[in-house]
């Protein structure tokens, strides 16, 4: 699936990484915990998270995650979204909660088994 | 390739600035044109150990080594010390703060992550003292 598409499911509001939109996606990863996200050994195209912190971005950048979803509408402050700018990352602001944004993807396609 | 050698202070009162170092290391790490995978490995045992650092220990110095064959990541920090190191091990233990938790760490993985990702992890602790981690990654070798 492209960004596009996942932030039209999802109703989401991109915050940075415009120029990314058409990238392809395919596995997703949901978690508050970030060393839940450093263990995981597959490759993560996408991270929905609860969690705004500096730490969000550097956890994805670790990873070589190129897409951070922030549900339930939680903005992270400009310094967060200029992080990940840097970085080259796409950040999308959703106002669906963690369970729903997981349930429409899931439906979609996506997933890590 | 000739050896690189890496220090970098960690500041043990700033959670927002944890990582720093990890970021700088992958960026050195990916200019010396390493295997991704390689890099990956490194940067993870880096990451959680310098959380690790500043949430359990009072902050430190993290000495990164480059040769031709490995990674040698060496974290020495000078806090409380790891009473019982077994248990540390174990997946899900943790003594993290609510604080720790509230910003995504503290679920006692990040230990065993980084044995996971290094061919050998040494733990060296003195309570009151500090604790020493060293983590080695071998080009050749598969994560253990
Ligand atoms: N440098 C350290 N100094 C003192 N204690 C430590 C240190 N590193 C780890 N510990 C102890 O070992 C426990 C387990 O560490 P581990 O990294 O596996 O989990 P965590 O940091 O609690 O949670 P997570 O890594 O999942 O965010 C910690 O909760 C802490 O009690
Ligand atoms: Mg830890």
């Amino acid at each position: 699936m492209e960004i596009s598409a996942l932030r039209d499911l999802l109703e989401g509001e991109v915050l940075c990484g415009e120029d990314r939109l058409d990238d392809e996606i395919e596995t997703l990863f949901a978690s508050d915990m970030m060393s839940d996200v450093l263990a995981c050994p597959d490759e993560i195209h996408c991270l929905l998270t609860g969690l705004i912190n500096q730490q969000v971005i550097r956890t994805a950048d670790m990873m070589d995650i190129g897409l951070v979803v922030f549900v339930r509408s939680k903005r992270p402050s400009e310094e967060v979204v200029e992080m990940a700018r840097q970085r080259d990352m796409v950040i999308i602001l959703t106002p669906c909660r963690m369970f729903t944004a997981c349930g429409r993807l899931y439906e979609a396609g996506l997933g890590l088994r | 390739m000739d050896t690189v050698k890496l220090v970098y202070e960690i500041d043990g009162d700033n959670f927002s600035a944890a990582g720093e170092a990890s970021t700088a290391v992958k960026r050195v790490l990916k200019k010396l044109k390493l295997p991704s995978a390689i890099v990956r490995r490194a940067v993870i045992c880096m990451y959680e150990g310098e959380i690790n650092m500043v949430i359990h220990a009072d902050g430190g110095r993290a000495y990164v080594d480059v040769d031709e064959e490995k990674i040698v990541i060496r974290l020495e920090d000078r806090g409380p010390g790891i009473p019982d190191i077994d248990k540390a091990m174990q997946e899900g233990w943790s003594t993290a703060s609510a604080e720790a938790r509230n910003s995504g760490f503290g679920a006692g993985m990040g230990l065993p992550n980084m044995k996971r990702n290094s061919n050998d992890m040494k733990i060296e602790t003195e309570l009151g003292v500090g604790t020493t981690v060293t983590m080695t990654i071998l080009f050749g070798g598969e994560a253990s």
